[in-house]
């Protein structure tokens, strides 16, 4: 008999991998089972409602007929506001994080409220948008208020994903800019944020994408229900996709059906556009890194 | 004396690195330094243009003078240490940017106004000349200079601390990622800049600081145990430990 022949003992363990390897798979195809649910459902249900009146037309009839073209403008205002106080206080925080500040206690509990900040839930961050944004700063129910709430909440987002990307610069190319007598500045300036910049926006685009379906954070501090005029500046109230779903699905009597659909779809896919543009952005900066 | 050192310590925390180091580095001449891991070759290195003190947690006392003057008083700028002494690292470090702008880097730190681009070309000209690197990346300066060859990276590596005009080369095992026939490039162009730089080179290459080193330092736990002529070191050695280190009985 030759040495190499199958044992018992083999055989057993190849049918026990062969298990393992199926169940563990299943267990990961049933992940996709809701999200395909989801897209069947909305292009189903939502079938005969696009057309380009539905994009550029305002709502009618108790936003029973007509577009959604308020609640698109206003989600474009909400996160480009969001976006502009957030991306700069995030990233500043980021840099002196990872690239000033040494390890202290103050440090680490900036560390902690970082982790923690994330981890509010997104109605807690609506009332202290109202309290704060809203009352006390008295920007009123406004796009800044709501953006503002907003920007706070996505903010760990934007610094987790800034320091992380600052950390995967090789440490050697530090050493190499300091030893030239480059301060911590223009070691930055001219070489970390440069190798950085692709993670930094994937992060940025991944915070939008989050903010567009926010409901919660801005119900109370600057979206409304109806407006029958686009906001013309930040201390206006606005439309919002998220919203306007809300509203229409659970508000509203005698909505078509096909509409909430609509929107909700119209919803998803500017999320999954924005992801898809985040993933081929990252993916592309990364061919043209050489280290 | 290029750099000399009065009872240098050095403590990283509670854990004292250097004892009582004094040494004197001749101009114009290559020393090596070598023994076991750990002993404070690279500690000593990144004592001389004060790099160490980044970290918080590390403590000096002692002196260390540079062409004569303490780098170590209050008045000293640092940024003006680190340009005119030069590192040369482990692994070559050059930046993710083109093998020009590597070259035009410490150049553009330092000066306040913008070089016209004719003198730009010269200075990249002439400094890749001088580390033999000019003739095989002349036609390809704006490549990225991460996808040189390890070779070539450390010889750029090199080049762009010449035009900082430094008089002090500190290399911390500059070929131990490099293969033996780049070794012997880069063993070669450092010989090449004998004289002109003062080059203090830490080394785990016996052979390499046989052949490529003036004076040669041997350091053993943090303290100097000799520090001779090279080929003194290598033919009598004056104590034990350094024969015995020089022998390979331990490292």
């Amino acid at each position: 008999m030759s040495s190499f022949q199958t044992t018992d003992l083999n055989q057993s363990n190849r049918r026990k991998e062969s298990l393992v390897r199926i169940l563990l798979g299943m267990v990961t195809l049933t992940l996709i089972i809701p999200v395909g649910i989801i897209l069947v459902t909305l292009i189903a249900k939502s079938e005969g409602t696009f057309s380009w009146a539905f994009f550029s037309e305002f709502p009618r009839n108790s936003m029973t007929e007509g577009g959604i073209f308020p609640a698109l403008v206003g989600t474009l205002w909400l996160v480009a506001v969001a976006l502009l106080a957030s991306v700069p206080f995030g990233v500043a925080a980021a840099i002196y994080l990872s690239e000033y500040a040494e390890d202290t206690a103050l440090t680490r509990a900036i560390n902690l409220a970082i982790i923690n900040l994330a981890g509010v839930p997104s109605i807690v961050h609506a009332l202290f948008g109202v309290g704060a944004f809203v009352l006390f700063f008295e920007f009123g129910t406004s796009i800044l208020a709501a953006s503002l709430t907003m920007a706070v909440m996505t903010l760990p987002v934007v610094i987790v994903a800034t320091r992380e990307s600052l950390q995967a610069v090789p440490q050697p190319f530090r050493e190499a800019c300091w030893n030239m007598g480059a301060t911590r500045w223009q070691t930055i300036w001219r070489i970390v944020l440069p190798n950085s910049i692709s993670g930094i926006l994937t992060g940025v685009i991944l915070e939008v994408s989050r903010t567009v379906g926010e409901t919660a954070p801005i119900m109370f501090t600057g979206a409304a229900l109806f407006l029958p005029f686009l906001p013309t500046s930040v201390y206006d109230q606005t439309m919002a996709m998220s919203l306007h779903l809300y509203v229409i699905s659970t508000q509203v009597p005698d909505v078509p059906e096909g509409l909430p659909y609509g929107v909700a779809l119209t919803l998803i896919a500017i999320v999954m556009i924005l992801n898809s543009v985040s993933i081929g952005f990252r993916t592309y900066l990364r061919g043209k890194k050489k280290w | 004396m290029a750099i000399e050192t009065k009872g240098l310590s050095l403590w990283y925390g509670d854990f004292q690195a250097l004892f009582d180091v004094d040494l004197s580095v001749r101009e114009g001449q290559i020393t090596s330094m070598i023994g076991p891991s750990g002993c404070g070759k690279s500690t000593f290195l990144r004592t001389i243009n004060r790099i160490n003190e980044r970290h918080s947690y590390v403590r000096t006392e002692g002196g260390v003078e540079v062409f004569g003057e303490d780098v170590m008083a209050e008045d000293v700028e640092l940024v003006q240490v680190r340009k005119q002494i030069g590192m040369v690292f482990q692994r070559p470090n050059a930046l993710p940017i083109s093998i020009r702008e590597n070259v035009l880097f410490g150049l553009k730190l330092h000066s306040t106004k913008k070089m016209s681009r004719a003198k730009q070309d010269d200075e990249v000209e002439k400094a890749l000349r001088r580390v033999l690197l000019w003739d095989t990346v002349k036609d390809r300066l704006g490549d990225v200079a991460t996808s040189l060859s390890l070779e070539e990276q450390q010889k750029l590596c090199i080049a762009r601390l010449l035009p900082m005009k430094p008089r002090v080369l500190l290399m911390d095992e500059p070929c131990s990622a490099l293969d033996p026939k780049a070794t012997s490039a880069v063993e070669d162009l450092i010989w090449e800049l004998r004289g002109e730089y003062t080059i203090l080179i830490v080394t785990h290459n016996m052979a390499q600081a046989r052949r490529a080193s003036d004076e040669c330092i041997f350091m053993l736990m943090g303290k100097v145990i000799e520090h001779t002529k090279t080929e003194e070191m290598f033919l009598t050695p004056g104590h034990q430990e350094t024969a015995d280190y020089i022998e390979g009985r331990y490292g």
